[in-house]
């Protein structure tokens, strides 16, 4: 394997934005037919290096060389010419076409300007057989979850004759089992002699898949290591990443009251065609408690949020802090100190072409400090919204930027700095570390352990099972919208949740090895 | 504001009536007229004192219109009805004040209040078909303007509100002398500058104060930019519409008025102007909903509608100048859209650069 030739080679690469660097003396080589890892924290130059790898950016100095050839890329359309795919981190897909028409979207087979549906299929058929990469070509992309979008993204590179992939955080929308599908199926793509370029956070799993890391921080290669000759950990890998150590999730002590904050009794949604997508669910919540759900997305952890939130229809009956509050509006919820960490940020939780102070506003434009109820008041939104990026760490040069302008990491951290601010009483959040980076991970954890301190109720649902092990008091496992089981996170392991939320072990109480 | 975002929010208009200035060269070149001639007595005809008076009348008229669209098109809302909302606010508007004969601090707003009510009852036909049934805006205001105009006509036609307005034109009584808002003669001692403008820069201040001051426009500025981000922070959408709806068939139902009140023969008859709701949206377009730039884009307008009068003596076609508008939203539309693009792109890059340089200089 070590003698391998070279498929991908970066060298002496520099690129400065304007009196800035960006990415400074890059070298970087990949073996043909290896998994290579690219990690480092948001902002220290993965991105800008991948753009100038599929020619979305020119670089001003260094060399690309593929298969040992050196290449100028003006497009992207020359590095696909050349053999590179990527796959994006927010697929892109469209909904109501199907999985085929996805795939050949753009290079369609054609005879006399009639698209040949046929040649494609008989094509990805014996792709797809030859990768392992099973999807149900006629089926629409929206009656798909998020693991076989991915294998179409994938399949529509390949399809496109890429040899070099590069996958930008693959695993961030992926639960365990459906990682576990992505690493076989990369394997099978190495085996094939497809090379692929791997960017994650998620140090266990680049250790799990990857032949090669290379670590970037500040925009320079700090290290690359090979995993089939040196002995590398994750905190040795963190700590390139950052100079620090990795931080754990885990809380310490309880601070459980038994005061009943959240009574959740009967809960249900219903799907427009009466499918229950809740399913009859039931729970409380204490002051000081974190309740952690475990679920493989799309099993009604959304709706639960939501409804709980009241921006969608449910029948059952919640009690807060003793009252019954089933029939109020979402903004009554919010005023009387309900805080909301959304699952997906750019739907739910910003106004992207708006300034980072007006999303400070959002959610509590009724609330102080962003008005009196009626007249907004933008000075001291401002001087709060400043006061967030500061304690925050949100990377911002000022507030007037565009919420778009942020990188995913920061945007979320400004999210978890203005649903803190309101103090509220009871916290939803879902994935609230998603896409952020190690050090702001490590914050976001610390704020929300303080406000659990001082009696802060949360409903926490993560992807990252080791989060929602470490932060949760009570963990509840839902599976077609439904508990399932109850697990304990003192003694209950990753592996035993995934097994519970694929709905192999059922009814049990999980996590009690005796 | 930054010299910097001043001229970024200028580039685009700018460059759109300059594009649109080519293309009318190029037609006018095309048909072997003097260019420069019929540009120049435009130019010439159109600052007279009396051109200028008709000018600020009519883009009073536009201005009001243009804001009523504006409001709907801050949260996606495409009010075409405010043709339809104007006339039959006119109208009974007009009803009404004919047969009030009070003082005019006591009739005029009555008769504001008709049209504004009516205005916004007809815009929430619209709003209620969306909310309750989920019919587009679009297609249940476009329909509504053509309810409007048989239902004026029928009003007028066969009952008790029409009469014979002048020779041969039905339409309501006569407004009183008291009831009136002739305005002054403020540049051409033989027309009067209508005194409804005062109104109409009352509603751009009050445009501008409630979309940027209150909790109330701040929802509905964000219902516009992201439905499901706004109902997350707790704005209930479907009374939005409703309400928005409602604010933009009100203001909507004013339109008519300046002419009404200012102008002769102080009556709604079946020759009411029409089209203004249509020029609104436009306006709207070419001032990006901004209620400084509405006034521009509605001054703009009607010096272009009010100098066209000239070219029937240049024995040039004056359609020339509806398609000089055409061009010109056309072309707006179009550079908004890339100059929008154009700066999420850049904001992007200079959180980047400012970012960069920071850690670099912090290292």
């Amino acid at each position: 394997m070590g003698d391998a030739p070279i498929a991908v080679q970066l060298t002496g690469i520099w690129k400065r934005f304007p009196g800035v660097i960006a990415n400074s003396d890059i070298n970087l080589s990949v073996r043909r037919g290896s998994v290579h890892a690219i990690v480092g924290e948001n902002g220290a130059g993965k991105s800008t290096l991948m753009k100038i790898l599929y020619g979305m950016q020119k670089p001003d100095e260094g060399t690309i060389t593929i298969s040992g050839t050196e290449v100028i890329f003006q497009s992207p359309s020359d590095a696909i010419d050349a053999g590179i795919g990527m796959v994006h981190q927010h697929f892109m897909l469209a909904d109501n076409l199907t999985v085929l028409e996805n795939i050949i979207l753009g290079s369609e087979p054609t005879q006399r300007g009639v698209i040949k549906n046929e040649t494609a299929l008989t094509r990805l058929t014996q792709l797809a057989q030859q990768y392992g990469l099973d999807v149900p070509f006629n089926s629409f992309v929206s009656e798909l979850g998020v693991g076989a979008r991915q294998r179409i993204e994938i399949l529509k590179v390949l399809y496109r004759g890429a040899s070099i992939l590069i996958l930008d955080e693959p695993t961030a929308v992926l639960v365990p089992h459906e990682v576990d599908e992505l690493f076989s199926a990369l394997s099978d793509l190495k085996a094939e002699g497809i090379t692929i370029l791997f960017i994650s956070h998620k140090l266990d799993e680049v250790l799990a898949i990857a032949d090669d890391i290379t670590v970037i921080r500040a925009g320079s290669t700090v290290a690359t290591v090979n995993l089939h000759t040196q002995k590398v950990s994750a905190d040795d890998l963190a700590e390139m990443m950052v100079g620090s150590e990795l931080p754990t999730p885990e809380t310490r002590g309880s601070t459980v009251t038994d005061k009943v904050l959240i009574d959740v009794s009967n809960l249900s949604v219903l799907t427009a065609a009466g499918k229950p997508l809740v399913d009859d669910v039931s729970f409380k919540i204490h002051a000081g408690e974190v309740l952690g759900i475990a679920g493989v997305e799309g099993n009604g952890q959304a709706e639960i949020v939501d409804a709980l939130m009241g921006v969608i229809k449910s029948t059952g009956v919640l009690v807060y802090d003793g009252e019954d509050i089933s029939k109020w509006s979402t903004r009554k919820r919010r005023e009387q100190g309900f805080g909301f960490i959304p699952e997906d940020r750019m739907r739910q939780g910003l106004l992207l072409e708006t300034s980072l102070w007006e999303n400070r506003m959002l959610g509590h434009q009724t609330l102080k400090p962003n008005s009196n109820g009626f007249l907004l008041t933008p000075a001291d939104a401002k001087s709060d919204t400043a006061r967030i990026v500061d304690e925050y760490d949100v990377r911002t040069p000022n507030i007037d930027v565009f919420a778009s302008a942020l990188s995913g990491g920061n945007q979320q951290k400004l999210i978890v700095g203005r649903e803190m601010s309101s103090n509220p009483k009871f916290l939803l959040a879902a994935h609230p570390t998603r896409g952020v980076d190690v050090g702001a991970q490590a914050a976001i954890w610390d704020h929300l352990r303080m406000a659990r301190q001082s009696g802060l109720a949360v409903l926490l649902i993560s992807a990252d099972l080791d989060e929602l092990i470490g932060l949760s008091d009570t963990i509840k496992v839902l599976l077609r919208g439904k508990f399932v089981a109850d697990a304990d996170p003192l003694t209950v392991t990753p592996q035993e949740l995934g097994t519970a939320m694929t709905g192999v072990k059922k009814r049990d109480e999980i996590g009690n090895t005796s | 504001m930054s010299r910097q975002k001043i001229l970024n929010s200028l580039a685009a208009p700018l460059l759109a009536v300059g594009f649109s200035l080519v293309v009318v060269t190029i037609i006018l070149f095309a048909f072997g007229s003097n260019v420069f001639e019929v540009f120049n007595s435009m130019a010439v005809y159109g600052t007279s004192p009396r051109s200028l008076t008709l000018m600020l009348n009519l883009a009073t008229t536009y201005y009001i219109s243009a804001v009523a669209v504006a409001i709907g098109f801050k949260m996606n809302l495409f009010n075409i009805g405010v043709n339809g909302q104007y006339m039959l606010g006119g109208m009974c508007a007009a009803a009404v004040a004919g047969s009030l004969n009070l003082p005019g601090v006591v009739a005029i707003p009555i008769t504001i209040f008709v049209a504004i009510a009516v205005g916004a009852a007809w815009a929430g036909v619209a709003a209620w078909l969306k909310v309750a049934r989920g019919v587009s805006e679009v297609i249940s205001t476009i329909m509504l303007n053509f309810i409007a105009l048989g239902l004026i006509s029928y009003i007028i036609i066969r009952t008790n509100v029409g009469r014979a307005a002048s020779f041969n034109v039905r339409g309501t009584e006569i407004i009183p002398p008291n009831g009136r808002m002739v305005g002054w003669n403020l540049l051409s001692p033989t027309i009067k500058v209508y005194g409804f403008i005062i109104v109409a820069a009352l509603i751009g201040v009050l445009y501008w104060f409630v979309l940027n001051r209150t909790v109330f426009g701040y929802d509905l500025r964000a219902s516009g930019l992201s439905v499901s981000a706004a109902s997350a922070s707790g704005v209930n959408s479907k009374r939005m519409v409703v309400i928005a709806m409602l604010i933009s068939g009100g203001i909507a139902g004013m339109v008519g008025l300046p002419d009404l009140l200012g102008n002769d023969p102080y009556s709604y008859t079946l020759n009411f102007p029409s089209g203004y709701g249509f020029t609104g949206i436009a306006i709207a377009l070419l001032g990006r909903n901004n209620p400084i730039g509405i006034a521009f884009g509605a001054i703009l307008w009607a010096f272009l509608d009010v100098s066209s009068q000239i070219l029937d003596i240049e024995n040039v076609p004056r359609e020339i100048v509806t398609i000089m508008q055409g061009v010109i939203v056309l072309a707006v539309v179009v550079a908004y859209e890339l100059v929008r693009r154009n700066r999420v792109k850049s904001e992007q890059q200079n959180v980047g650069e400012a970012l960069t340089q920071k850690e670099s200089s912090a290292s």
